[in-house]
């Protein structure tokens, strides 16, 4: 692809997507929600998660050969 | 002391207490540049509304890593390349469809877009072929290209080189020209 078809697609993505005015702002001022984010408490892993730790754990206690091939597939 | 003095004393003072996790050095700070990360984040991600959540999403990110500033770097580069990181975590978990609304795609009726050569659907169609790209070189050719941002802010939004950029951008334009190709145009 040399320069000629560089700026052609250039300018066709130009006139395909409008760019976005300097003076953009948020419609609404975002502290209330940026307050609330703050004040929520952090999200827990479900229990399953927790179990499926225990899971492999366990696994990785009973089989330690199988460590390597659990990791060499994460 | 000069009045541009003084106002550099007191920034320094809000960058310092912010880093000592100071609420309030946090909200003058959020209140500062609330515009420039929204305005940052939508033209990634280029809808209003995901662009407000992803505002919050960087300060949230923003508040958590106070620690890790470095007042002598600055505040507007480092709130920008959390917000692109966000903004990139967002736009890998759309599906490709949903990937970019159109909001803001380009008036076709628009005077200074007035190319008899280029019809509504081609624009279209390159749009939704645009949105296919792989996020990370979305990004690099939203920026660079369509946005016309400085290199060098993009790089450094990006976390990588200027050199880098353009590569990501080369290789977006390229994926894109086939993309067309397939649909049978020819940009």
């Amino acid at each position: 692809m040399n320069a000629d078809d560089q700026n052609r697609l250039k300018k066709l993505l130009q006139q395909s997507l409008t760019p976005v005015p300097d003076e953009a702002e948020p419609g609404r001022d975002l502290w209330p929600a940026m307050l609330r984010r703050m004040d929520a408490k952090p999200a827990m892993p479900p229990w399953f998660d927790w179990a499926l730790l225990a899971g492999l754990v366990g696994l990785a206690g009973f089989f330690p050969a199988a460590i390597p091939v659990f990791l060499y597939y994460l | 002391m000069d009045e541009d003095g003084r106002m550099q004393n007191e920034t320094g003072g809000v960058l310092n207490a912010f880093r000592q996790g100071d609420v309030d050095a946090f909200e003058a700070l959020f209140h500062q540049h609330q515009g420039a990360v929204y305005g940052w984040v939508l033209r990634i991600v280029r809808n209003a509304g995901a662009a407000e959540d992803l505002t919050v999403e960087t300060f949230w990110r923003i508040h958590r890593a106070h620690a890790r500033f470095d007042p002598a770097r600055g505040f507007e580069g480092w709130a920008r390349r959390i917000a692109t990181r966000a903004a990139l975590d967002w736009l890998r978990s759309r599906r490709v469809e949903d990937a970019m609304t159109m909001e803001l795609s380009a008036d076709p009726a628009s005077p200074a877009l007035a190319d008899a050569a280029v019809t509504a659907e081609i624009r279209q169609k390159t749009a939704l072929a645009f949105a296919r790209l792989p996020p990370k070189l979305r990004i690099a050719a939203v920026l660079a290209v369509i946005e016309e941002q400085p290199h060098k802010d993009v790089a450094e939004a990006l976390g990588i080189s200027a050199t880098a950029v353009k590569l990501r951008v080369f290789r977006a334009l390229r994926l894109l020209r086939k993309d067309l190709e397939r649909q049978g145009i020819r940009p």
